[in-house]
């Protein structure tokens, strides 16, 4: 019987501070979900093959399957949960939403947390910009056009 | 109209961005305990012994389930009852589950696999159809057609062999399509728990509760009216999550064994074995044409390797052969239809259930035709056009046909003329059309009642609950029942709650298959509303003392239309209609019209409606290294009405996406593991990685139009656009290559190494393809003879139906 030894870090997850113990050979994407009950974040490989489990850890977005929690201590994690702010939708939860850039929602989480971090760092992307930052994200509903437009859309409603 | 037919933002919407839409596997319930199934290393094979003694010992374990625990089969088709929960004493394909554990947690679970102890005697695999039709034993099922042929379909409408006789030119041409996987990125997951009167809830990521219900019934001898089959909302379908499954019959029983929430969560390595997905089909088409392109017969022959169970593979077979009479005008038509068992994961529906391989034959033989007959293949098609409110060689009964300006509209947007056999080399456009149901129009299982019911709750605050079986797996179908409930009854859509998909809860919709929920639920839906608009006017048309005629229901008020003063809110509307008629709910339901068909399997192809689409592709190939890249895609879609058009557009390209994946890169396919192993034949890439999908950088551009002119069969005019729109890509890609570089590539995948070995061929002076040389003897029985209605026919067989057995004389093609 396994007896994995627990692990205790201190983190910031969506700009609270929190403290979270767990069995130490767990990813950052179990933690989260099983242990932080945020569940927004999902998993469709478990091997970052696929981009449901993105992240943002210290702004820069990462498959949450491949970073072990205990590699967190300290550090700052932002999930879907965490986008909108002041009782308001992020631009890009507000676009993808009417654009019909989300359509079964599964990949959604991921897709809205790299293309965050994709407008943090250039307020203004070209369409292959948006194509290059998003290619780690699969997408089986949309066929990605609308993903495309709803975050082009989102650069207005940041401005 | 206020809210169909403009684009707007799905009801669900908000969920979806903000991460709440609760799947399957985001419940997490108290006292949960996980499951783990350990699958059949071996392709075929008697279980000899198993041993679970020393799993049941490990520390933490709480149950480990075995076939004995499942003795009753089940299947989705009543023809083809062929599973069991866990291997009874038989594995028939590598992942074929054979144990379940159950522990506290999943890495429990996953350790306790290990101390299964079984043993196999490997029987003879059966690894392609080739294989199975050349050898009867050992049979994967003791039942089918014979030996190790699951189905024999043979159906001619009219004289086929005369109709060749006169035609002018009959093209021969046989195809390959690849299987491939509906791959969703949400795997399967299910939780199942006693609820507190000590009943069986499941929550599973399921397209058709409804099924899973009467399955888990049947595997667990228990009242149906015991369980509860809750389908959460999917992460995507496609066709996928369409079978009742292994696991879910499995957590179930634990769950009521147990008397704690179990919970399981597919691995995507366990997701590509569960499959149910794309038939590969070899098929042999033979198309007689006189000189100026008219279709005067056409015989289709299709040989479907199934897998290793049923699914649901008889109407997968019948399929390949229905729809191809519901585009073009086909006056004689013989179909023959072949699906064997083979030892891997089994076939079964996605997006076009079996009627894009034949598609994918049908449009590149067309093309050839056109060029033969030196006819440009958009106007081919336009001279062959079924005729809107026909009833087809194999008596389809077909309404609306937008596919004549499907095909207009996208010729012009792509500039096809100025385009086709116009560009450079290494370059070039191609064309293809094809046309879908919009829901099946018989039950799975055989019964007179509605395929949808929706009931709706009228509160007095003006809300409105509305009830209905139906399945959201992304595609919108709550947003549907929103937006026809709401426009009926002139409120806003976020006024109006959706409680889908729940046995208890909800009125029986079939599921989220076939293109159906649209048109069948909203059709219930539109009744329902209707039924309830037609109280509160009554009502209000006596508070108000205006005549009910003339009473609009618009921006959650009731007006006189002569005198808009004259006026209340919907919610005094509905407080009225309570004061005067009682507690205020209404019901709905929608049975889809009888069928002409009256012959031995014509239950597959009919439908309310059928939706058209026409794509050109553009592609650019590269003919030293065959590297074919698509920039551009236009695609026209006869919707009849969109409701929301944000989500038909998300529709139609998704299906572009996934019909790219297939025509350039996805494969379900498999290999021998060395024999120094187990000899095993294991799926080639069960991972994400390397089954290959297309990405960010490889959609291209596309350019879509909506053909609507509202079919009178749909609601408020609408078709389908779930799966129809996915079937014409596939063969434009294969016609733009050969306008790009003169080769056909008569297969899917359309890969560079085909085309460079095509190119090699052409330069040898061989014929200028890639593809499949022959199709196989196969023991067709005799035809089911079906005189088609322009000779007389009636619907039903002239002669009786038989089904070959094993030694019998039987036809060879």
């Amino acid at each position: 019987m396994s007896t994995p030894t627990r692990t205790a870090i201190a983190l910031t997850v969506n700009g609270e501070a929190t403290d979270v113990a767990f069995a130490g050979y767990k990813t950052l994407l179990e933690v989260l979900r099983e242990d932080l009950n945020l569940c927004g974040t999902k998993h469709g490989c478990e091997l970052g093959e696929c981009g449901a489990c993105a992240v943002l850890l210290d702004g820069q977005p990462v498959l949450s399957c491949l970073v072990l929690g205990a590699d967190c201590d300290g550090r700052s994690v932002t999930t879907v949960e965490g986008l909108a702010a002041d009782g308001r939708l992020h631009p890009l939860q507000e676009t993808f939403a009417d654009l019909g850039a989300a359509q079964c929602g599964y990949c959604t989480p991921g897709f809205l947390v790299t293309a965050k971090a994709l407008l943090d760092e250039h307020p203004h992307p070209t369409r292959d910009q948006v194509r290059e930052a998003l290619s780690g994200n699969l997408c089986r509903c949309t066929g990605y056009q609308q993903i495309f437009e709803a975050v082009e859309a989102a650069i207005e409603g940041i401005r | 109209m206020n809210i169909i037919g403009r684009p707007r933002r799905r009801v669900d919407g908000r969920a979806k961005v903000t991460g709440q839409t609760i799947f399957a596997d985001d419940l997490m319930l108290p006292r949960t305990v996980h499951c783990k199934l350990l699958r059949s290393t071996l392709p075929h094979a008697r279980i000899v012994r198993l041993d679970v003694s020393r799993a049941a010992a490990h520390p933490g374990v709480h149950l480990v389930l075995t076939g004995r625990d499942f003795p009753i089969p089940y299947g989705i088709l009543p023809v083809s009852q062929d599973e069991h929960a866990l291997a009874v004493d038989r594995v028939r394909f590598t992942g074929d589950p054979v144990a379940a554990v159950i522990a506290r947690d999943e890495l429990t679970a996953f350790e306790a696999l290990d101390l299964v102890d079984v043993e196999y005697e490997p029987l003879r695999t059966f690894a392609t159809p080739d294989e199975s039709l050349a050898h009867d034993a050992p049979r994967i099922h003791e039942y089918g057609d014979r030996g190790n042929i699951h189905k024999l379909v043979s159906l001619a409408f009219g004289d086929v062999d005369a109709a060749f006789r006169a035609a002018d030119r009959v093209f021969e041409d046989t195809f390959f399509y690849q299987g491939s996987t509906h791959l969703p990125i949400e795997q399967h997951a299910a939780v199942a728990a006693r609820d507190p009167d000590g009943k069986l809830v499941l929550w599973s990521s399921t397209q058709t509760p409804h099924y899973v219900h009467r399955a888990l019934a049947k595997a667990l001898a228990m009242p149906a009216a015991h369980i509860r089959v809750i389908a959460t909302p999917n992460g995507g379908g496609f066709g996928g999550k369409s079978d009742p499954f292994n696991h879910e019959i499995v957590v179930a029983k634990a769950a009521l064994l147990l008397d704690r929430p179990v919970k399981i969560c597919l691995t995507r390595e366990e997701v590509f074995y569960c499959h149910r997905g794309r038939h590969p089909v070899l098929m042999k088409l033979r198309t007689g044409v006189t000189r100026d392109g008219a279709i005067v017969g056409m015989d289709v022959q299709t040989l479907l390797d199934g897998g290793a169970y049923g699914s649901y593979g008889v109407a997968s077979t019948f399929y390949t052969g229905a729809l191809q009479t519901v585009t073009y005008h086909i006056p004689a038509y013989r179909f023959q239809g072949c699906r064997v068992f083979t030892n891997k994961p089994p076939c079964g529906p996605k997006r076009g259930h079996g009627t894009p391989q034949t598609r994918f034959g049908q449009e590149i033989q067309l093309d050839k035709i056109a060029e033969a007959l030196a006819i440009d293949p958009a106007d081919l098609r336009l001279r062959i056009v079924e005729q809107p409110e026909t009833l087809t060689a194999n008596y389809l009964r077909v309404g609306t046909i937008g596919l004549e300006e499907c095909i207009r509209r996208v010729t012009r947007a792509a500039d096809w003329s100025a385009r086709h056999r116009r560009l450079p080399y290494g370059r070039g456009v191609g064309l293809a059309c094809s046309s879908y149901l919009s829901g099946a129009g018989l039950p799975i299982y055989w019964n007179d009642m509605p395929h949808s019911g929706v009931q709706l709750k009228l509160d007095r605050s003006g809300g409105v609950t509305a009830f209905c079986g139906a399945t959201e797996i992304g595609q919108g179908s709550d947003d549907v029942l929103v937006a026809c409930v709401a426009e009926v009854l002139g409120i806003d859509p976020l006024d109006v709650r959706a409680v889908t998909g729940d046995t208890d809860l909800t009125p029986v919709d079939l599921g989220s298959y076939s293109s159906r929920v649209t048109l069948m639920m909203g059709n219930a839906a539109i009744q329902a509303a209707e039924r309830a608009r037609d109280l509160l006017a009554e009502a209000a048309s006596r508070k108000l003392g205006a005549p009910k005629a003339r009473l609009v229901f618009a921006d959650r008020r009731v007006f006189d239309t002569e005198n808009p003063g004259v006026a209340m809110t919907f919610a005094e509307a509905v407080c009225a209609a309570e004061a005067a008629f009682g507690t205020i709910g209404t019901t709905g339901s929608y049975t889809p019209p009888r069928s002409a068909a009256r012959f031995k399997g014509g239950g597959v192809g009919p439908s309310p409606a059928y939706s058209y689409s026409a794509a050109i592709v553009e592609a650019e190939v590269d003919p030293e290294t065959g590297w074919i890249h698509v920039p551009r895609v236009w695609i026209a879609h006869d919707i009849g009405r969109a409701l929301n058009p944000t989500l038909v557009r998300g529709q139609v390209e998704g299906s572009v996406y996934m019909a790219l994946g297939e025509a350039l890169m996805e494969e379900q396919t498999f290999r021998r593991l060395p024999a120094r192993l187990s000899h095993a034949l294991v799926h080639k890439f069960p991972s994400m990685l390397e089954y290959k999908s297309p990405t960010t950088l490889d959609m291209p551009e596309v350019f879509t139009e909506l053909v609507e002119h509202p079919d009178p069969r749909g609601p408020f005019g609408a078709k389908e656009v779930g799966q129809g729109p996915l079937l014409p890509v596939m063969p434009a890609v294969a016609n733009a290559v050969y306008d790009a570089i003169g080769v056909r590539i008569d297969e899917v995948p359309i890969t560079p190494e085909k085309i460079v070995k095509a190119l090699e061929a052409k330069a040898a002076g061989k014929p200028a393809r890639y593809g499949p040389a022959r199709f196989p003897d196969v023991p067709w029985p005799e035809a089911l003879q079906v005189p088609p209605p322009w000779e007389g026919g009636d619907g039903t067989a002239t002669n009786p139906a038989r089904t070959p057995k094993a030694g019998q004389e039987v036809v060879r093609s």
